[in-house]
């Protein structure tokens, strides 16, 4: 059975687009991706997240979680059907669009992309070997492990800055380590993270290696101006340095940045392939906020109606 | 019990999954973690499609961070599968159903001994 449209990805782009093509009739199926504890899950980047200040209609906040759950609620109501996996290949080079979760062939008229963004992680070889050991990709999830330790959050964004102000629930210091010597979080949690008496910053430092063998004993911290490495008696290190777009299953099909952001037609969805449209973060890397990614959603929905109905009339 | 899963404590600890003749999957959660919610469905089906193969068990960390402490538990969802009162298996952060499975593959199928 061909399907009118086939929505990949779950976080607020995804799911505005199912609440709007599901009230528009569009009966989609949104395959939502599959468990994990990094930000490439069902519900997207919000899912690891504590408290959402900034998304409208919530004076008084709301769990990151619970907003996503109230997300995939409303487009259920409407009868978007979920499909809990993650997408293997696709093939857009022709009508209908295809589309695999392993062995099985799922087709639609129409694509939207949604698929979002994931965590950069500090590559090194250590890595692995730590993962749940000390180093950490999910504050929420871990912090409490971590009562009256000391520990460290490596980034200066937003998000570095919120992982490390819920850490200090708990650990006795939390030393943020930024590679430069101001952050580019927003101005409010710049204060928040500067006014806390338990956060400390280690500027102009990148973390080069992590020490011990079968739990984090500390991090090898490298000065970006004079190169020299010291090392930060940590028991834990939470990563929050940025994130790269999911697009591995579109290369070579779908236009994109060399950062791998898929390219959209200005103020619109649309992608260079007629018939698949993209929204959220991983055709934006300037906003990446719940909210504008709930607008593109939107968005796409719309375009992926209209376009339907002007292809079937056409 | 009602979902297959056995809800374990301090007390009930070592007694359930040392007791057992079959692997028992341990998940170490809490309330407050996303991942672990979104598993928990999962570890559900596992605990009913795999009855007779393997038990699935579960402790909250928050009410019990003793034992999650014996088992150096630092990132949940961690699970972890006992077979002959052993750990055999450790298995951090949320995965899906087919790997899970995948990953259980080596502890099923052994019920008849």
């Amino acid at each position: 059975m061909t399907r009118d449209i086939i929505i990949i990805g779950s976080g607020p782009a995804g799911l505005t687009a199912a609440i709007y093509t599901a009230r528009a009739n569009l009966a989609p199926l949104v395959i939502e991706g599959e468990p994990s504890s990094t930000s490439d899950q069902p519900g997207g980047q919000l899912m690891l997240t504590t408290e959402v200040e900034n998304f409208p209609g919530f004076p008084d906040g709301i769990m990151g979680p619970e907003l996503m759950m109230k997300f995939r609620e409303q487009a259920a109501r409407f009868g978007a059907e979920f499909l809990t996996a993650k997408v293997t290949k696709v093939d857009f080079s022709e009508r209908p669009f295809k589309v695999w979760v392993r062995d099985d062939l799922y087709t639609a008229d129409a694509i939207i992309v949604s698929t979002g963004a994931q965590s950069i992680m500090l590559g090194l070889e250590a890595e692995q070997r730590l993962l749940g050991h000390g180093l950490s990709t999910c504050a929420t999830c871990d912090g409490f492990f971590f009562r009256g330790h000391e520990i460290a959050v490596v980034g200066g964004g937003d998000s570095a800055m919120e992982e490390a102000l819920f850490l200090t629930k708990f650990a006795t210091k939390v030393t943020i380590i930024h590679r430069r010597d101001a952050l580019r979080a927003s101005k409010i949690m710049q204060e928040r993270a500067m006014a806390n008496e338990r956060i400390a910053f280690r500027w102009n430092g990148v973390v080069a290696d992590l020490v011990g063998t079968d739990k984090l004993e500390g991090v090898v911290v490298q000065d970006t101006v004079t190169g020299e490495r010291e090392t930060l008696p940590v028991t834990g290190l939470f990563v929050a340095i940025g994130h790269r777009p999911n697009t591995d299953l579109f290369q070579g099909v779908l236009d994109m940045e060399d950062t791998g952001y898929l390219m959209t037609k200005s103020g619109s969805s649309y992608t260079n392939v007629d018939g698949v449209f993209a929204c959220g973060d991983v055709q934006d890397h300037t906003y990446r906020q719940a909210i504008t990614a709930a607008g593109s959603g939107c968005m796409a929905a719309i375009d992926a109606e209209r376009w339907l109905e002007a292809t079937r009339h056409a | 019990m009602a979902d297959g899963i056995i809800t374990l404590t301090t007390s009930t600890f070592d007694e359930t999954v040392q007791s057992s003749d079959q692997p028992v999957i341990v998940d170490f959660w809490a309330e407050w973690c996303g991942p672990c919610k979104m598993i928990a469905p999962i570890l559900s089906e596992l605990a009913t499609e795999l009855a007779g193969q393997l038990k699935v068990a579960k402790l909250n960390v928050d009410d019990h961070p003793d034992l999650a402490m014996r088992f150096n538990v630092m990132s949940i969802p961690t699970l972890l599968v006992f077979d002959g009162g052993e750990v055999r298996k450790r298995l951090v952060g949320a995965k899906g159903k087919g790997q899970l499975l995948q990953e259980l593959g080596e502890f099923l199928g052994t019920s008849s001994r």
